[in-house]
């Protein structure tokens, strides 16, 4: 028994050692848990503040479009609707573009040395300011674009999103400079997930006489799917909660139309235009705007993990 | 060497003719002479690094995958230079089909993993059908029967690589090329899957690279012995080459090169 406890006693990591790992751990602990009490914290303190709001207007101010602070009466109608027809339809462009363009870089079609320059350079559009990129598209984008927004209404008017009249500043500026920002997210994620789908797969597909085409879209993109979709989830995030740029193009309008070529909102710019002079039940009703949004993020969420869940393939 | 004039030799399906195949600058394998007779199993065996994974791959075209390797000389299949440029890899592979050394069932069910290949190959028959058939040939069937539709990912290695090669029975090739297709596997997989070969030469041609010798002379009927030399103009690479291609009994019992006698003692690999 004796010489047995020697094993022990030898040990000299068994006095300040220890303690420090204790130390250590419960550091750790301590720290990891903020990220889990400031985000219940926030969640928190926008519910109890948005309460006021949400007990004097209910759902309706779900589906109302009045914004009037000086008869009292809020309706985020418009915010919500710019809000979901902004980030989705930025989605619609920027997927198939992203992920293409992540195929095209991951795939051999062109030499190494010409993908490296073009992976690093949409990378490098993630490092634009995005006030600077609401500037570019004030001055460039927006005349650069205006006889197309014309073409759009003049053939296809009869569609509600063409509607109106092109406005200077509108929703779909606004989409398309979010595409600007979401391209690089979309891109890089897409990028590093397909290179890691594991080269075994491709082998497998080319081994069975599957082309090159069959192969991407059978094998490689369901394979890669789930990361993909992660970056999609990520572009999405983006999209609602962008600010800046949108702010600037979208031209800040609480009239409801379902017209894209004419002014918006989001629930963002809204917040952004709005909380300098609020006051009373109109920060309650922005935070109760700002609510809002944190469910729509949080159901788009839910519904894209469970739509990976159900079509990715597992190796 | 064997050069034979190919139309005195009804029963080649594939022929090797002055096969040299380069990775970039260096020269794997260097002046390949080859014949493979339809309804055979061959082996290539060989140390590492004498280019016999590298001619496998070559004769289905799979080499084009990877960038810069580069091959001369002619691989006629059926009398058709495989590498003319009118002909189409996807083509060769369907009518090659390989077997890779890790086993690579694709993330689908086991039912898909076989219809998968045979639909993009145009299969209109009875997919059912097929689905049985192969995993039967593949001596596959019994284990699996009741669990089509679980990820061919739960089965064990040697059933996966048995998956593997019922998938490439499904598309119908004329030839099966298996690199390795044990050497992942315990040997008691390894023993189905040579009985599964040797069920198989009824219908197909096998060509198979081995590092294990017994099973080489197990399975096989011919025996390619591969081999690496340093470069006589004195770079510091080894260049592979065809050694000695004879009956897989004359290689092993009686074979004519002194390094094939001290590779298959032993001596050297």
């Amino acid at each position: 028994m004796e010489e047995k406890l020697t094993l022990f006693k030898n040990r000299k990591r068994f006095g300040i050692e220890k303690n420090i790992d204790i130390i250590f751990k419960n550091t750790a602990l301590v720290l990891s848990s903020f990220v889990a009490i400031i985000l219940l914290g926030i969640i928190l303190v926008v519910f109890f503040q948005s309460f006021e709001s949400f007990s004097r207007y209910g759902l309706k101010f779900l589906v109302t479009s009045e914004w009037n602070p000086v008869k009292d009466e809020y309706g985020a109608f418009t915010a919500i609707y710019g809000t979901l027809v902004t980030s989705f339809l930025s989605l619609l462009i920027t997927i198939p573009l992203g992920v293409g363009t992540a195929i095209f870089i991951t795939e051999d079609f062109v030499p190494k040395v010409v993908r490296e320059i073009i992976g690093s350079f949409v990378e490098l559009l993630a490092a634009i300011p995005s006030v600077v990129l609401g500037l570019w598209a004030i001055f460039v984008m927006e005349p650069f674009f205006r006889a197309f927004f014309v073409f759009l209404h003049n053939f296809f008017g009869w569609i509600p999103l063409f509607s109106t009249e092109p406005t200077s500043r509108n929703s779909l500026l606004a989409i398309l400079i979010l595409v600007v920002m979401l391209l690089p997210i979309v891109t890089s994620i897409a990028r590093d997930s397909l290179n890691q789908v594991p080269k075994k797969l491709r082998n497998a597909a080319y081994g069975i006489g599957a082309s090159r085409w069959k192969t991407i879209f059978s094998v490689i993109l369901p394979a890669a799917l789930s990361g993909i979709m992660a970056g999609v989830l990520l572009a999405l995030g983006r999209a609602m909660g962008e600010t800046m740029a949108v702010t600037m193009i979208i031209g800040n309008s609480n009239a409801f139309s379902w017209s894209l070529l004419s002014p918006g909102y989001t629930i963002s710019s809204m917040l952004a235009n709005q909380f300098g002079e609020a006051d009373g039940s109109q920060v309650s009703s922005l935070f109760y705007a700002a609510f809002v949004l944190m469910i729509l993020s949080l159901v788009v969420n839910i519904f894209a993990q469970w739509l990976v869940k159900k079509f990715s393939l597992k190796y | 060497m064997i050069k034979t004039n190919k139309k005195t030799q009804k029963n080649i399906i594939l022929s090797l003719e002055n096969v040299s195949i380069s990775y970039g600058t260096f020269e794997a394998v260097r002046n390949v002479f080859c014949n493979f007779k339809k309804g055979n199993i061959t082996s290539l065996i060989g140390p590492s690094g004498c280019g016999k994974s590298t001619v496998l791959r070559s004769l289905n075209r799979m080499n084009d995958l990877i960038p810069n390797c580069s091959l001369k000389g002619t691989v006629l299949f059926d009398g058709t230079n495989i590498y003319d440029k009118r002909v189409d890899p996807i083509e060769v592979r369907r009518r090659i089909g390989m077997v890779f050394q890790q086993p690579n069932p694709f993330p689908k069910s086991i039912y898909e993993n076989i219809a998968f290949g045979a639909r993009i190959n145009g299969f209109a028959g009875d997919m059912d059908e097929l689905v049985e058939s192969s995993l039967r040939k593949a001596a596959l069937w019994d284990e699996c029967k009741d669990k089509l539709n679980d990820s061919g990912y739960s089965l064990s290695g040697g059933q996966q690589q048995r998956l593997c090669i019922a998938r490439t029975i499904a598309i119908e090739p004329e030839i099966i090329l298996m690199d390795e297709p044990c050497s992942a596997l315990d040997p008691i997989s390894t023993l189905k899957i040579e009985e599964t070969m040797h069920e198989l030469k009824k219908n197909y041609t096998i060509i198979i690279v081995t590092h294990n010798m017994q099973q080489a002379l197990r399975v096989s009927d011919m025996t390619a012995f591969f081999n690496a030399i340093e470069y006589e103009d004195g770079d510091s690479g080894k260049v592979g080459y065809l050694a000695e291609f004879s009956s897989t009994k004359k290689i092993f019992n009686s074979p004519k090169e002194k390094t094939t006698q001290e590779y298959i003692s032993g001596k050297f690999g």
